[in-house]
């Protein structure tokens, strides 16, 4: 069997509909990027789920950035993706030349791990680490706050907005019940491991497919839910064998367990769901620069259905303010399209 | 040494940087006069374009912003079918700035200019408070041989996009020195002369030419579909990238298809030439790389062939293409 | 939502790792993972999370031949 049997079978199926539902924002990118929807029968429908980090980040948090940013001897670390992310007081690339002038510093980092090396060579500064993830980047920074701890560093601060992918999909299964099938996150499930699907899969009687990220991983997955839902089969079945183990990384496991605690976290238009955040917690609370009480969310404007979007109940362009030309990527209102990741933004860029 | 804001009074200081660095390097007929406004000879049809270079590092493997200047600007006039005749330069200087570092930049501005076959003809420098930085604006007049049409809105259905060598070299020689990636990439930044010379000579009735800079292939693709209204469509296999490129675009999660180029250009041709160009094009220095990525239809937008067959359409660069992890 | 490429690893010292993603070199942190000197490890953040079991061109190949054993 070859990739070209794969195409065939999933371009010919004349089923009944199905929905199915990718969860991780770099699954959605890959699917537009190779043209995925182009390779299957029209019967499959392909929905984006609340999968990125940046898109569900509420605005008391990039609130809480910005005002950190403009702190004097203070300097702000994070990813470039969420310099766009509309704040109450504007985004952190609108606050850039404010921060300056105030004294502080927003800086794009590549690896967390910068804060280490800066927090070393300039004692009187504070790094802030916006913190922003999911199981896939927490690990990373629990190594760093821990080699922090270990070296006795000080100036260093994580505002974060950390989230655990199992309790949203749960959410979206008890939510949007006519989902028939889930292509799970590959790179979180490199941490977790495969088992973490297995109750949701039992529960709910659908299939849980975990894949890689190239257009090949994605097909084969695609296949493998397809057919499970033809010989009613809903199990959890690994696509992606070369990266993630049954059990998961165990050190990368333990690294979160030793740093952080679950609670609640505000998903930016889903609401607080319970257990889905992580916290810095122990003998690393002291790194926390405030991030347990960043659970507003922004007042979207009329019309804004940015919910429905994550969830996969309507499509972007069935939003009146993607539709109306309001919401663009270079104005962005509603989180999924801030992200180059976000399915408004990648529905937009693609003109699907 | 370095600039102060003496340089920019207009005095003694002004008149010695004046002299002992543009003057000494640009030194011509025209800009030894030293009058108000330089006054050229030119014949025929004119282009004329403008673009401000604001690079950071000043210099990088493979050039320096002296360098990039010259060649952005030739690039603009040579993608009209132009011959580059004559610059002018306005540079801002921020306190602070090597001067050493100021006369390497200068020096191998005059050096391009040479190769390219410009002579500077104007220029003005201004001193402002800062941090040692530079910028420079460079405008530049060519003139257009008798005969020649090129422009974006020349595409025909049937036509052949011709891409002139691997795409993203510029960006992620920059973007690697700013993030502290250890490679080899080295810029692509060069003057397109021996390509678009060497495609006149050889007789094809070129279309369409443009330089793949800011945005990318993606922006400038979408842009030439607009203009001609005709649809595009690239093969993604056939899109040249050096995989050291792809390796760092990968790390960063970008995409060489929206990355700059400072040294890049595509061609439309008719169909019946395609071979020809490409042929003429392989010959040249800067063109060594080139393949034929995709072809003009009927219809409208941007679209691209992905190695399995399925065909997505693609638009311009939205934003800043940041480096993202997320 | 998470970036993460394959790298080969090229030389280990302590938690940190040069990692050659195609000749691109980038200092690793390995400290979730037990890397040896030439395997590809999947790389996100500056940290690698898991060692992988073969590149990726045979993965996608053995990646078929699991489809159709699971046929």
């Amino acid at each position: 069997m070859d990739i070209r049997d794969v195409i065939d079978y999933l371009k010919s199926y004349d089923g009944r509909e199905l929905k199915l539902m990718e969860v991780c924002g770099t699954h959605t990118a890959a699917i537009f990027k190779n043209g995925i929807r182009d390779l299957i029968s029209p019967k499959i429908k392909l929905i984006s789920g609340p999968g990125c980090p940046v898109c569900v980040t509420p605005t008391a948090y990039i609130d809480r950035c910005v005002e950190y940013a403009c702190t004097p001897g203070c300097e702000l670390l994070t990813f470039g993706d969420m310099m766009k992310v509309p704040g109450s007081r504007g985004s952190l690339s609108e606050n850039k030349a404010e921060a300056e002038e105030g004294g502080g510093r927003i800086t794009i980092m590549y690896s967390p791990f910068e804060a280490i090396e800066k927090a070393r060579a300039n004692p009187d500064t504070t790094y802030v680490v916006a913190a922003v993830g999911f199981e896939t980047t927490a690990p990373t920074y629990a190594l760093m706050i821990q080699q922090a701890k270990a070296l006795g560093i000080e100036n260093i601060k994580l505002v974060t907005a950390l989230k655990t992918a199992v309790p949203a999909l749960e959410w979206i299964c008890r939510n949007q019940e006519d989902i028939d099938g889930f292509i799970c996150p590959g790179h979180v499930s490199v941490i977790t491991g495969v088992h973490v699907y297995d109750e949701l899969a039992s529960e709910y009687g659908k299939p849980f497919v975990i894949s890689g990220f190239e257009a090949e991983h994605i097909l084969a997955a695609i296949y493998r839910i397809v057919k499970q839902i033809e010989a009613g089969m809903g199990r959890v079945e690994n696509m992606y064998t070369n990266a993630v183990r049954e059990n998961g990384n165990r050190k990368a496991l333990d690294a979160i367990e030793t740093a952080f605690c679950a609670g609640p976290a505000m998903w930016r238009g889903l609401g607080v769901i319970p257990e889905s955040g992580l916290y810095l917690a122990g003998d690393y609370a002291g790194y926390d620069g405030g991030s347990r009480d960043l659970v507003e969310d922004m007042e979207l404007p009329e019309g804004c259905r940015c919910g429905d979007v994550i969830t996969g109940k309507i499509n972007p362009d069935q939003c009146p303010m993607f539709a109306g030309g309001t919401c663009t990527p270079m104005k962005p209102f509603g989180p999924c399209m801030v992200s180059s990741e976000g399915s408004c933004g990648i529905w937009y860029r693609n003109k699907h | 040494m370095k600039i102060t804001m003496a340089h920019g009074s207009g005095g003694k200081s002004s008149a010695q940087l004046m002299g002992e660095i543009f003057g000494k390097h640009f030194s011509n007929g025209v800009l030894d006069k030293m009058e108000d406004a330089a006054v050229l000879e030119v014949g025929g049809r004119i282009a004329c374009s403008t673009d401000s270079f604001v690079v950071t590092p000043l210099v990088f493997k493979g050039g320096d912003i002296g360098k990039l200047c010259v060649c952005g600007t030739v690039n603009d006039l040579l993608m009209m079918g132009a011959v580059p005749k004559y610059l002018t330069c306005g540079f801002i200087l921020e306190e602070g700035l090597d001067i050493e570092l100021l006369d390497r930049i200068v020096e191998s501005m005059a050096k391009q200019a040479k190769e390219a076959g410009v002579i500077i003809v104007a220029g003005d420098t201004k001193v402002v408070e800062g941090n040692g930085g530079l910028y420079i604006n460079t405008t530049g007049i060519g003139e257009i041989p008798e005969g020649r049409d090129v422009s974006s809105g020349n595409c025909r259905p049937g036509d052949v996009i011709i891409c002139s060598g691997n795409l993203g070299d510029h960006h992620a020689c920059i973007l690697s020195h700013r993030m502290e990636i250890d490679n080899n990439i080295t810029s692509d930044c060069a003057a397109l002369g021996d390509i678009v010379d060497a495609l006149f000579k050889g007789g094809i009735s070129v279309r369409t030419m443009r330089d793949v800079t800011r945005g990318g292939l993606g922006t400038v693709i979408n842009e030439i579909a607009e203009s001609s209204a005709v649809k595009i469509e690239l093969q993604e296999e056939s899109i040249p990238v050096n995989p050291e490129v792809k390796g760092f675009a990968d790390i960063l999660g970008l995409d060489p298809l929206y990355m700059g180029n400072e040294g890049k250009m595509i061609a439309v041709v008719p169909s019946g030439e395609a071979d020809k160009a490409l042929e003429i094009m392989k010959n040249t220095e800067h063109g060594a790389d080139a393949a034929v990525i995709g072809c003009v239809e009927e219809g409208q937008g941007a679209y691209i062939k992905t190695h399995l067959g399925a065909t997505r359409r693609f638009d311009v660069l939205y934003g800043e293409g940041l480096p993202r992890i997320c | 939502m998470c970036v993460a490429i394959p790298g080969r690893v090229t030389e280990i010292e302590g938690t940190t790792a040069k990692v050659d993603f195609n000749g691109n070199m980038v200092n690793v942190n390995v400290g979730l993972v037990e890397p040896e000197v030439g395997q590809y490890v999947l790389v996100h953040a500056g940290c690698a999370i898991e060692v992988m079991d073969k590149e990726q061109a045979q993965e996608i190949i053995d990646l078929f031949a699991d489809l159709e054993a699971l046929s």
